[in-house]
């Protein structure tokens, strides 16, 4: 195996069990993410992409096929603490101070106060919200809510960063707006980030490698490697080469469709 | 302060309604009085004045109405007696400097104020224990949880002669101390509640942000259940601490006590001074006031430290 390859899924299975008998979440995926990878996962409810992201991260056991996750499996990576984890809620402990939920982790892993406060600092930095740690979640906007979640999910050294369709709740100015920090955020600190969406122009925008994924059972349709290039301003969205791209996502989604209609 | 003057306004209806009740309530007192002094009545005798309803007496004896607005022991005094008895066994005896005398409200609300606070503390305390417990243990849950509400189930008038004589064989002679348990008993089932309710009301996903920094069981107890836990904490105690204050005077009524606020509404109630019954009620709802007052504010002090919008 490549130490390149950060995720290597083969023939990965989640069967639910529930009343109505069991819910294929994932079917036999295939999927490796290398370093430093935008990998976006993209699909209607129930394809399993949020199921995916789980499984990376030790949240929810696989029943079938192989995962691994730097090399280790994943409760192990999990134990490594390799990954930062970013849910569609901000989750923001409203009792804490923004500087507060950003040591969460840090107090946790028990880092020194010294290293907690310039931690603090330069991940409140690196999103944009320096002179914000004072404040309280309810003062703060859900976008730079969200922002404080992802510097919370940065603080410490892990590699991998797990989205699950974090700006899911956001409106369009905010989550452009994000979107261009995000890439941004991914140029300067080089990590692998698996990032949910709904959006097919999200999913193009930000992504190196879009997954397209379909329900029923979950399964992947279609894996696409972008051709854009790294630099990305917004208007790149008008540009032929994404047109193409987000075209050939919705045809994906269009055919994950029509094997069940 | 715009809502002084509604304010005002139901507590004087209450206070009116108060007066209005005094006239049927002791007219039958005012006739007897009225009869003794040598006043003519109608109908004559107390024993036919008790086959005619309070209205019909009070229509024929017009006259005399007033009369139970002024009783020593009237079945129901009025406010103003009530509060002139509150201060003659408070303010006035404390003035002149007796205001522990065991004919002083101020030392019986005192007794029942220390095992009121004993029985909470302790009540509180089996609580929170108790709800930490059955969050993070089934069996805990499906052992303590049925007699915890069964518990509550059990009149506590018919469990506190029990405790006082179970605790007499231990050879605990201290009185404090079966009251402080018949109030912890009656303490801890709100907080216990209150508490198993407020240590799960974390979302999966905040449990699972935890799980994904491979937080221990005690780390996310301190960071997350227990401050996620402290509105419901506050508000269980509010209910906790007039329960407690409940449950001290009730340890107090059938138990031979001599002193406090149980006791006086007891002894009250056996020498026929209802004015006595009736301030040692009202010191007894003053004392809880300011109990629920004072957790009120010690909640207002804690949600503000914890940032919670003023």
């Amino acid at each position: 195996m490549d130490i390149e390859d950060v995720v290597v899924a083969s023939d990965l299975s989640l069967t639910f069990k529930t009343a109505d008998g069991p819910v294929h979440a994932l079917k036999d995926v295939n999927l490796t993410i290398n370093k430093g990878d935008f990998v976006s996962f993209i699909g209607p409810s129930g394809c399993g992409k949020t199921t995916f992201l789980r499984c990376v991260a030790a949240l929810e056991m696989p029943t079938g096929g192989t995962l691994t996750v730097n090399g280790m499996s994943p409760d192990a990576a999990r134990k490594a603490r390799a990954y930062g984890y970013v849910f569609q809620a901000a989750g923001l402990y409203p009792w804490r101070t923004i500087a507060g939920n950003i040591r969460l982790p840090l107090e946790i892993m028990g880092y020194s106060k010294a290293e907690m406060g310039e931690r603090v600092d330069r991940v409140l930095e690196l999103v944009e919200l320096s002179g914000f740690g004072g404040k309280f979640p309810w003062q703060l906007s859900g976008g730079m809510q969200q922002r404080a979640s992802i510097a919370r999910a940065l603080a410490f050294d892990a590699d991998i960063l797990l989205m699950d369709e974090p700006f899911g709740a956001l409106d369009e100015i905010v989550r452009d707006r994000l979107n261009e920090e995000l890439l941004s955020l991914w140029d300067r600190t080089g990590k692998t980030i698996g990032f949910v969406t709904h959006s097919i122009p999200e999913a193009v925008y930000l992504s190196t490698k879009i997954v397209v994924m379909s329900p029923r059972p979950g399964r992947i349709t279609d894996v696409i490697e972008s051709p854009l290039p790294k630099e990305r301003p917004l208007d790149i969205r008008d540009s032929r080469e994404f047109i193409e791209v987000a075209h050939r996502v919705r045809d994906g989604l269009r055919a994950g469709h029509g094997d069940e209609l | 302060m715009t809502r002084l003057l509604p304010v005002l306004t139901v507590l004087l209806a209450i206070v009116a309604l108060w007066y209005a009740a005094v006239a049927p309530m002791n007219i039958r007192q005012a006739l007897d009085m009225a009869e003794r002094g040598g006043a003519v009545v109608v109908p004559e005798g107390s024993r036919v004045r008790s086959e005619t309803s309070v209205w019909t007496l009070m229509a024929q004896n017009t006259g005399e109405i007033a009369r139970g607005y002024a009783l020593d022991r009237p079945r129901l005094p009025t406010p103003v007696q009530v509060g002139a008895e509150l201060w003659k066994t408070t303010g006035e005896m404390a003035l002149r400097g007796r205001a522990f005398s065991t004919r002083s409200l101020i030392y019986h609300g005192w007794i029942t104020l220390q095992s009121t606070l004993f029985g909470f503390a302790l009540g509180t305390a089996i609580g929170i224990l108790g709800a930490v417990g059955i969050v993070y243990s089934r069996t805990m849950e499906m052992s303590v949880m049925p007699w915890a509400i069964i518990s509550q189930t059990v009149p506590i008038v018919a469990l506190a002669p029990m405790i006082i004589v179970l605790s007499s064989q231990l050879g605990i002679e201290e009185r404090a101390v079966p009251k402080a348990i018949i109030s912890a008993y009656l303490c801890f089932f709100p907080v216990l509640v209150g508490m198993v309710k407020g240590l799960r009301s974390p979302s999966r996903e905040q449990l699972d942000l935890l799980r994904t920094y491979n937080a221990g069981g005690f780390a996310s107890f301190l960071k997350l259940r227990l401050p996620a836990s402290v509105p419901y904490l506050f508000t269980s105690l509010k209910i906790g601490v007039a329960a407690a204050l409940v449950g001290t005077i009730v340890g107090e009524l059938p138990t031979g006590a001599i002193s406090g606020l149980g006791a006086r509404i007891l002894i009250g109630d056996q020498f026929g001074t209802p004015l006595a019954i009736w301030a040692a009620l009202f010191a007894a709802a003053i004392l809880a006031g300011a109990l629920v007052t004072l957790i009120g504010w010690l909640q207002g002090l804690a949600m503000r430290r914890m940032g919670v919008r003023a």
